[in-house]
């Protein structure tokens, strides 16, 4: 098990490969659009992780990019039909970046440099915990951004009404990406000034 | 006190007394200006629009509420005004500068002292003090300190501080009901800016009006005659550049009058000039040493474009009436690129001479 959980720190997927920022900064306003994102990353990542490490040998290696963007496709669309169907408001606020997962780097990378070389079990766990630690990053991300930004958690006030009274306002800025890519940031320069010295 | 103060005990000892300590190795011949007398200088040049914006605080609020206008009440209301938020800027700032010197173990830098009094001067005068402490030490933090600390920044801390409070907390430093301190709610004190961009010209005040500064507005950049001579102060220092303050007026102004012309603004160039922070921006912000380009050629680009795109900012997007601070920031971004492509140049042509010299030989 130990050697599946090099993504949630020591070769996070955001924080140290600098992959899949750009959705990360996207969808992480609120907990709950950040949370479904990391789960459909999650699935995707870790079928489309599956399935190519099945058909790994009949792929021929020169339309294998082809091959793994079908595979990655089917299993978005799924994944996009599903939150459609079941969570209908989630969706909206998605919006584009579910369909987006197909360009997501982290998926294509796993698939490039783990999964075309590995058996299935190892690439299913792979593909889950790559999610994982894009889905952590995404959360503590999403939390302070809801936090700061609107004052809420999953859509539950949390900062009392007599705060605001006395004077205090939500941040609006926490809501713009901007600071969504400073927030990344930070929890980059932490890690880093922990791990690395 | 424990040696684990050190960063704080040094920063107070060489600011209130010249220390004893000397070089030990060869000695070498240095200009007596050092950091603290630059910073002193600039602080000197800011003290007019300073007095003038304690004095038009009270002015503005006295008129607001129909009292009488008296010299004295009007700058003590200001100055009570302006004191908390100073000392706020100074201490939240000045604490993360100091955290941070003690992490890496290197002496307090003169930086914060100047960025600290401009802060409360590019602010309405109501602003809560809690949201000024944030933004700067937002702007101390990640302006500055996480790119090494002073002289390694790459923006303005100042302007950062006031983009963070523009963005974070809009409501406090935009619209018509925040420029005018303790002004009933029926009192609207718009800056003749923002009455211009919500097309309502016919209530603006005169150019003159402007340039003596009897506007509401920030507390440091109403008055126009005290910006000049803080600007004259600073060009006879040879503190600031005369040719980023040149540049940026001659863009801004060209700019403007072309909008003029092509009908995309109704006002004249130099009211243009005059309204809202160009000016203040111009002479304090954009010739910001560390932020600003540093060849020659680059000063005169980057102010250009700083006076161009202030403008652009200004007459296109009525989301962003105070263009100035944007396109403060945007160029300080491009300061480096543009000092690069100057330097590049140069090597270039130097190389073609000694090509064209080796070949006619």
């Amino acid at each position: 098990m130990k050697k599946y959980l090099g993504p949630l720190s020591k070769d996070n997927p955001i924080l140290v490969q600098t992959l899949g920022v750009c959705s990360a900064l996207a969808v992480t306003a609120q907990l709950k659009p950040a949370v479904v994102m990391a789960l459909s990353v999650t699935v995707v990542c870790a079928f489309s992780n599956l399935i190519i490490s099945l058909i790994r040998n009949t792929i021929p290696p020169r339309i294998r990019i082809i091959v793994q963007l079908l595979i990655v496709s089917f299993w978005v669309v799924l994944v996009d039909l599903l939150l459609q169907a079941y969570f209908y408001e989630i969706s909206k606020l998605l919006s584009v970046f579910v369909g987006l997962i197909i360009t997501n780097c982290i998926i294509m990378g796993r698939l490039e440099a783990f999964a075309l070389s590995h058996k299935p079990w190892p690439s299913f766990m792979d593909g889950v915990m790559n999610g994982v630690g894009y889905g952590l990053v995404l959360v503590v991300v999403a939390f302070f951004r809801e936090l700061l930004g609107s004052g809420t958690l999953w859509n539950h006030q949390v900062i009392p009404k007599a705060l605001y009274q006395i004077g205090y306002l939500n941040n609006g800025l926490m809501i713009l990406p901007p600071m969504a890519l400073i927030l990344v940031g930070v929890m980059i320069w932490i890690r880093g000034s922990r791990v690395d010295r | 006190m424990p040696k684990k103060f050190n960063a704080l005990l040094d920063a107070m000892d060489t600011f209130l007394r010249t220390p004893a300590t000397i070089t030990d190795q060869g000695s070498h011949i240095r200009d007596s200006v050092d950091m603290k007398r630059i910073m002193i200088t600039v602080m000197i040049a800011l003290s007019p629009a300073l007095l003038f914006g304690w004095w038009n605080v009270g002015y503005q609020h006295f008129l607001a509420i129909g009292g009488e206008t008296v010299l004295w009440p009007c700058l003590w209301y200001g100055f009570l005004k302006w004191l908390p938020l100073v000392i706020v800027t100074y201490v939240s700032g000045l604490a993360v500068e100091v955290l941070f010197a003690q992490i890496r173990k290197e002496e307090v830098a003169e930086g914060f002292f100047v960025t600290g009094f401009i802060i409360p001067m590019i602010m309405p005068p109501d602003v809560p003090l809690w949201i000024v402490a944030v933004a700067t030490a937002f702007a101390v933090l990640f302006g500055k300190e996480v790119f090494g600390g002073t002289g390694y920044n790459f923006l303005n801390p100042a302007l950062l501080a006031r983009a963070f409070v523009f963005f974070a907390y809009p409501s406090v430093i935009s619209g018509d009901k925040v420029w005018v301190s303790g002004g009933a709610d029926a009192v609207t004190g718009a800056t003749p800016l923002a009455l211009v961009m919500n097309g309502r010209p016919e209530a603006m005040p005169s150019t003159w009006e402007m340039f003596v500064g009897t506007i509401p507005g920030c507390i440091g950049e109403t008055c126009k005659i005290a910006i000049l001579l803080g600007a004259a102060i600073l060009i006879f220092t040879q503190v600031a550049d005369w040719r980023i303050m040149f540049s940026v007026f001659t863009g801004g102004y060209v700019t403007a009058v072309i909008c003029r012309i092509t009908g995309l603004c109704s006002m004249a160039g130099y009211d243009q000039i005059l309204m809202g922070g160009f000016l203040f921006g111009a002479v304090f912000m954009a010739t910001d040493p560390v932020t600003a380009a540093h060849t020659q050629t680059g000063k005169y680009i980057y102010g250009l474009l700083i006076g161009v795109l202030a403008i652009l900012i200004r007459t296109l997007n009525k989301g962003y009436p105070e263009g100035m601070m944007l396109a403060i920031l945007l160029m300080n971004i491009f300061a480096p690129l543009i000092d690069y492509c100057v330097v590049q140049a140069h090597i270039r042509k130097r190389q073609k001479q000694i090509i064209q010299q080796n070949q006619s030989k």
